[in-house]
């Protein structure tokens, strides 16, 4: 059986991240190839059995928790040094980055894995995001689609290419969105990323396993096209109620 | 004002009224809520149960304001006192990010606390700082009663566990939703859950000792009085918000059979569990707003094997990422029918695709109800989804 890893799905888990490995397991399955979700919890390791590793986003306490986590944290180093596909989520490319600013300004130590470092956005990036995939990717495929929600800007080091350019939404903040190194992907687009793209698991699953079968989702392509085409819909009117009624928040029961 | 927002069709009167009351006079809360009872009820989820229930058992004590629509930010809560500024008592549901003021202006004679979890991340981001907020104001400003759900980390953590013992009621209200509450607020380590309640290996606090506990459809106290409640409304949520609105009115010194007798005659709320016919179907409405609300719900689906229609929007009220679909485990609902519906409907049958569920999509709510009857079927939805619902069915009764 195949693993999925998922890297502490109680601390990165905020953000519905964890389906990216509910996607890339079933992808596995229906094209029979048995797969599972491998709960990465405190103190654990990656095993040999883990063909990718995904990590989420979270808040800023969840991410000292993981930092202090030694034994995971080596053990995800060596992972991805082993050329284990790592798909890191919002709070995940912080974390595998060279430090990080939390919430209150404080500078944190990362895991070093990507070349980036990231800061704090003047305004926190809320909504729908188009990204334009780069060819760091063997394929880099049709448009990404995803939410972002965050308040990190992320600066890449020379050797690392974004994932993409950013045509709707604020991305890295530099105009790209996300970084990609060898077979580590990071992006700040959760939705989750991969049920809205699952072109980028594909990806992912064949840098892990070679080529596969093509797959037939009617729904999860239909969800591609619907949200590429609402995004700079959803994001216009976001910004203008924004401008009309500053401060409120929506009401509801 | 508020007939005129009324007969304009722009939604509930009493919050254009309260807007634009509290445009005029900012003061306006703090100078009606002063000289009433004030109760206050917040948390993620079963604010407007619980306001229900506790408005129907002050009822039967004296005239009690209450904000039944759920319009639980400001403008609504001037809205509510407005229309009844003569009454001795009032019991106000209140949004979470609003809470640090109401209780700032209301000075409320107790204020219950359910349960943080997130929600509406767009809008709340983290709900460690929710947790945060309410803190800094219960701390600072809240001399009354706190009622709070003992069983909830995040919850105990902004209440402070060095409260005094006679302004504070801990409830063993639950908690089903764990996901949010993995790292201790105090110290970060991880916290055990165990059938006992929740305690920390880093810092050594656990679940405060309870005041009131509920064991099935019991509430005991800890002085030994036990109190059936014998609700009309279904589930285990709903029987934890009576235990919440029961410490609520058993604390501020009043007695609680007629409220619990009351109880028993409410069988909907706001439209939640109501029974509709539609196309032949036979649907049970349910609202759910966010995963801990799903989850919970599904639970309470368990019982039959029958189809569900689920509707999902991401409007504002929503949170416009639904994301959080993903945190649910829809994967109890295989070998079952389900139709999806909803500006979000597609998100939904993805993620139910994946969960193995065979999942068929409407292209409105008569479809839906064509598809699973005749006979008997629930229907969820989100907080927009479901009041475009009742619209529907109000405006095919008239």
């Amino acid at each position: 059986v195949i693993g999925i890893g998922l890297v502490r799905p109680d601390l990165l888990g905020t953000y519905g991240d964890g389906g990216n490995a509910t996607v890339l397991a079933q992808r596995l399955a229906r094209r029979g190839r048995p797969a599972r979700v491998v709960p990465l919890t405190s103190g654990g390791e990656v095993g040999d059995d883990i063909a990718v590793l995904v990590m989420g986003g979270g808040e800023d306490a969840a991410q000292r928790a993981i930092l202090r986590d030694t034994r995971l944290a080596g053990s995800i180093r060596r992972a991805a040094d082993r050329g284990v596909p790592v798909l890191a989520v919002c709070a995940g490319i912080q974390i595998l980055g060279h430090h990080f600013d939390d919430g209150d300004g404080v500078r944190q130590a990362g895991l070093g894995l990507l070349d980036v470092e990231t800061d704090r956005l003047a305004e926190r990036a809320v909504g729908e995001v188009v990204v334009e995939p780069i060819s760091a990717l063997d394929r880099p495929g049709p448009l990404l689609t995803g939410f972002e929600n965050h308040g990190g800007r992320t600066i890449r080091g020379r050797d690392c290419h974004p994932l993409g350019l950013v045509r709707v939404g604020v991305g890295n903040g530099d105009g790209t969105d996300g970084v990609v190194s060898g077979h580590l992907v990071g992006t700040y687009l959760h939705g989750p990323v991969l049920a809205r793209n699952p072109a980028l698991a594909d990806q992912l699953l064949e840098w892990a396993l070679g080529p596969l079968e093509p797959l037939s989702m009617p729904f999860a392509d239909q969800l591609h096209d619907e949200r590429i085409a609402a995004a700079p819909i959803e994001r216009a009117a976001l910004s203008g109620s924004r401008r009309r009624r500053p401060g409120r928040p929506a009401s509801r029961g | 004002v508020s007939r005129v927002s009324r007969l304009a069709g722009r939604g509930e009167g009493s919050v254009i009224g309260g807007e634009v009351a509290l445009r005029v006079d900012p003061g306006l809360v703090a100078r009606l809520g002063r000289s009433m009872k004030v109760a206050l009820v917040s948390g993620t989820n079963g604010k407007t149960t619980t306001t229900t229930l506790l408005a129907a058992g002050l009822a039967t004590i004296g005239p009690t304001a209450t904000n039944r629509t759920g319009a639980n930010l400001a403008n609504g809560l001037a809205g509510a006192l407005l229309a009844a500024p003569d009454r001795a008592m009032a019991a106000l549901e209140v949004d979470e990010a609003v809470l640090p003021w109401a209780l700032r202006e209301l000075e409320p004679a107790a204020v219950a606390l359910l349960n943080l979890s997130r929600d509406q991340l767009d809008r709340l981001h983290e709900v460690r700082a929710t947790a945060r907020r309410w803190r800094t104001a219960i701390t600072d400003d809240v001399e009354g009663l706190v009622v709070a759900n003992a069983d909830d980390p995040l919850v105990v953590w902004s209440v402070g566990d060095d409260r005094p013992a006679e302004r504070v009621a801990w409830v063993g209200a639950g908690l089903a939703w764990r996901h949010d509450s993995s790292a201790c607020p105090w110290c970060d380590a991880d916290l055990e859950f165990e059938p006992g309640g929740w305690r920390c290996p880093g810092c050594e606090r656990s679940r405060p000792r309870l005041d009131y506990s509920l064991a099935d459809d019991t509430v005991i106290a800890a002085d030994g009085r036990t109190t059936e409640l014998h609700l009309a409304l279904p589930g285990r949520s709903a029987r934890a918000n009576a235990a919440m609105a029961l410490a609520v009115i058993d604390r501020l010194a009043f007695p609680t059979a007629a409220a619990v007798a009351a109880w028993s005659q409410i069988r909907s709320i706001e439209g939640r569990f109501q029974r509709v016919t539609v196309s032949g179907a036979d649907l049970t409405l349910h609202l759910a707003k966010n995963p801990a609300g799903w989850t919970d719900l599904l639970d309470l689906v368990d019982d039959t094997d029958g189809p569900l229609i689920m509707l999902l929007n991401a409007q504002g009220q929503d949170g416009r990422d639904p994301s959080w679909i993903w945190d649910v485990p829809f994967e109890t609902l295989a070998g079952r029918r389900v139709v999806c519906l909803g500006e979000r409907g597609l998100d939904l049958a993805v993620r139910l695709d994946y969960a193995g569920v065979e999942v068929e999509r409407a292209t409105g709510l008569a479809d839906a109800a064509r598809r699973v009857g005749p006979g008997t079927a629930d229907l969820i939805a989100n907080y927009s989804a479901f009041q475009q619902v009742r619209a529907e069915l109000d405006r095919s009764a008239s």
